[in-house]
């Protein structure tokens, strides 16, 4: 395509899409100081561990929920699923922990894509009763199947072998959180460059408007299944993170709770830009550690305060707040980036 | 075999009597209320109070769950609720989990973690015999409360003016507000009735329910089935579905325990597969 043949409201819109996945410089700065707290923090590696596997968690209901537009009110599922296979896995003498995290994604993939077929169907309120009774019904397999999971035991005698057969799981938690953190970057980038494909400026165009989408004839169904199904095997990874790391699963991963959570996370970080998630774990971590610090068995009550302070207040207008915000701190950052483009054109 | 359909019958219409009011907030104002169980809760936890710290007798503490919950209901309806309505559901959905967990975790601050038992009159224990059939006095007692209540929401529906003003507003919100139904106040007036039910329905099923601070947590799922699936255009909907639901429940628990829940969380999801807008819905 020539210059000449580009009109001037599709040479922005083409040069705005070239410029969205490119890095920024707060990303990079990001993820620096996210490295850098593996090495600067060594006595809070555990409470890091956690965050990262729940930021995993989030970025999975991110790409469906922030993109796709899809509520879900049962992601514990493919989080508990991947959680017990790759427990499981690892009892039985697999303990290689890759191998695990496989295995369990392809486990997480396969129901997601099974039920990814029930989910689409029907509107909202359809689809959150279908997420909700999904992870119910695992969970209640997972309850029932005691002789394989120990029911309302949980699932103990994990033992994990060395990652690559070197790195072996320390007390203190510095392994597992490199572990999650290599891993949750690895999706991450991933997830990152995805959602700057076609395909995820697509997924963007069905969750503003599914008739319009597919007036112009983006597969509205396929593609809502294959976002599903990734998600799944997303939560699935995040699940075996856990279970490999802490070498304990118990029933409440497949929890209703842990579903709630894992909304707030991302709601509290702002969902449709893939760091909402990873923010939002961070904030809710701490504030967990703290308030329940407080007072440990009424920790939801400020979890759900927050819950209802959050949507009546209105979840955009603190979004654009923050936005406005971040705007301002990064724009000195920014600014050179952008210049040498205008110039171009 | 009878005992257990009778049984199943008496929970049935607890469950519709618990779920009704759900129906309405879902199929009037479209709007996602999780918390239902939560009023639910309220109205148990008030005959659990009266009835053991202050002796007040089982049957006058029945309205006044019925009241104490309604008035909940109202107020929060018109201070928190009615400012979600025009939002997507997932505020709706955010906000009344907020309320569930708030409720939860302020019940169990209050009253602890316990088990409630609520002490039933003596005339209202025990069973007796009817054809060789044992059949529990309060089952029955269930019945008749719950089944004269379903034909009063009937009747109310179907020949007062406040019931055709109802439907009016379900079908067509916008058509019914521009023929000058005030469907705010209406809507306010049947949160209120609803949760009241739902609280008279928690107290009447402490019982057999059994009462503690995760309650709404637990008996959410059924509520949400007994409307998703009888959908909200009638009152018959739910009242079939909960009876359903609840012979399922209870037959399942008893002839193949070790599938547990197992047999309603599939039966659900195999229903929505088939008819997502419910069983007795009109399709739009």
């Amino acid at each position: 395509m020539s210059d000449a043949r580009i009109s001037g409201t599709t040479a922005e819109v083409a040069a705005a899409l070239a410029a969205a996945p490119r890095w920024r410089a707060a990303e990079i700065a990001f993820w620096v100081l996210t490295v850098a707290a593996l090495f600067a923090l060594p006595r809070h590696q555990l409470i890091g561990n956690e965050i990262a596997i729940l930021a995993l968690f989030a970025l999975s209901l991110d790409l469906i929920l922030g993109y796709a537009g899809v509520v879900s009110l049962g992601h514990a599922a493919f989080f508990g699923l991947g959680a017990y296979v790759a427990g499981l896995l690892a009892k039985a003498g697999y303990g290689d922990p890759l191998f695990g995290l496989v295995v369990a994604a392809l486990a997480a993939t396969s129901v997601g894509f099974a039920t990814s077929f029930l989910v689409l169907r029907g509107a909202d309120l359809t689809r959150l009763m279908v997420t909700l009774g999904v992870a119910l019904l695992l969970g209640e397999i997972a309850n029932r199947a005691a002789w394989l999971t120990g029911g309302a035991d949980g699932l103990q005698g994990i033992a994990m072998k060395p990652i690559f057969g070197i790195f072996d799981f320390d007390m203190r938690g510095h392994t597992a959180f490199s572990y999650s953190l290599a891993v949750l970057f690895l999706l991450f980038v991933v997830a990152r460059r995805l959602v700057h494909s076609p395909f995820g400026w697509s997924l963007r165009a069905i969750r503003d408007n599914p008739l319009r989408a597919a007036a112009i004839g983006v597969p509205v169904g396929p593609r809502l299944r294959a976002v599903y199904t990734l998600s799944a095997a997303y939560a699935g990874v995040a699940g075996a993170l856990l279970a490999q790391t802490t070498q304990f699963v118990s029933l409440d991963v497949f929890a209703f709770d842990r579903s709630a959570d894992v909304l707030l996370v991302l709601v509290i970080g702002g969902a449709g830009y893939l760091y909402g998630g990873l923010i939002g774990a961070l904030l809710f971590k701490l504030a967990q550690d703290v308030l329940s610090g407080l007072t440990p068995q009424y920790w939801h009550f400020w979890v759900g305060l927050l819950l209802v302070v959050l949507v009546l207040v209105g979840r955009e207008r603190i979004a654009r707040g923050a936005k406005s915000v971040l705007k301002g701190l990064t724009r000195r950052s920014r600014g050179p980036a952008v210049a040498p483009k205008s110039e171009g054109a | 075999m009878l005992t257990i359909l009778f049984d199943g019958v008496a929970y049935g219409m607890l469950l519709f009597v618990l779920a009704v009011g759900l129906a309405v907030t879902l199929g009037l104002m479209n709007f996602v209320n999780l918390a239902h169980g939560a009023f639910a809760m309220a109205g148990g936890y008030v005959t659990v109070v009266l009835m053991n710290r202050y002796g007040v007798p089982f049957l006058a503490c029945l309205p006044l769950a019925f009241l104490a919950s309604a008035a909940i209901g109202a107020i929060l309806e018109r201070t928190l609720y009615r400012r979600l309505y025009d939002r997507p559901h997932l505020d709706h959905v955010l906000f009344s989990i907020g309320l569930v967990f708030m409720a939860v975790a302020a019940v169990d601050y209050a009253m602890g973690s316990q088990q409630q038992v609520v002490r039933l009159p003596a005339w209202l224990t025990g069973r007796f015999d009817l054809a060789g059939i044992g059949i529990g006095k309060y089952r029955t007692f269930l019945i008749v409360i719950c089944g004269l209540l379903a034909l009063i929401l009937q009747l109310t529906l179907s020949f007062t003016r406040f019931g055709i003003r109802l439907r009016a507003a379900v079908d067509d919100r916008r058509v019914a507000r521009g023929l000058g139904i005030p469907v705010n106040a209406i809507f306010a007036a049947t949160f209120a009735v609803g949760s009241g039910l739902a609280g008279l329905g928690g107290a009447l099923g402490a019982e057999i329910l059994g009462l503690d601070p995760t309650f709404p947590l637990k008996f959410m799922i059924y509520f949400l089935i007994v409307v998703v699936v009888g959908g909200s255009a009638s009152i018959i909907g739910p009242f079939v579905a909960a009876l359903v639901l609840g012979i399922a429940d209870v037959a399942g628990k008893y002839y193949v325990p070790a599938l547990g829940t197992f047999v309603i969380y599939t039966l659900m999801i195999a229903i929505l597969i088939v008819r997502p807008q419910g069983l007795f819905a009109r399709p739009r």
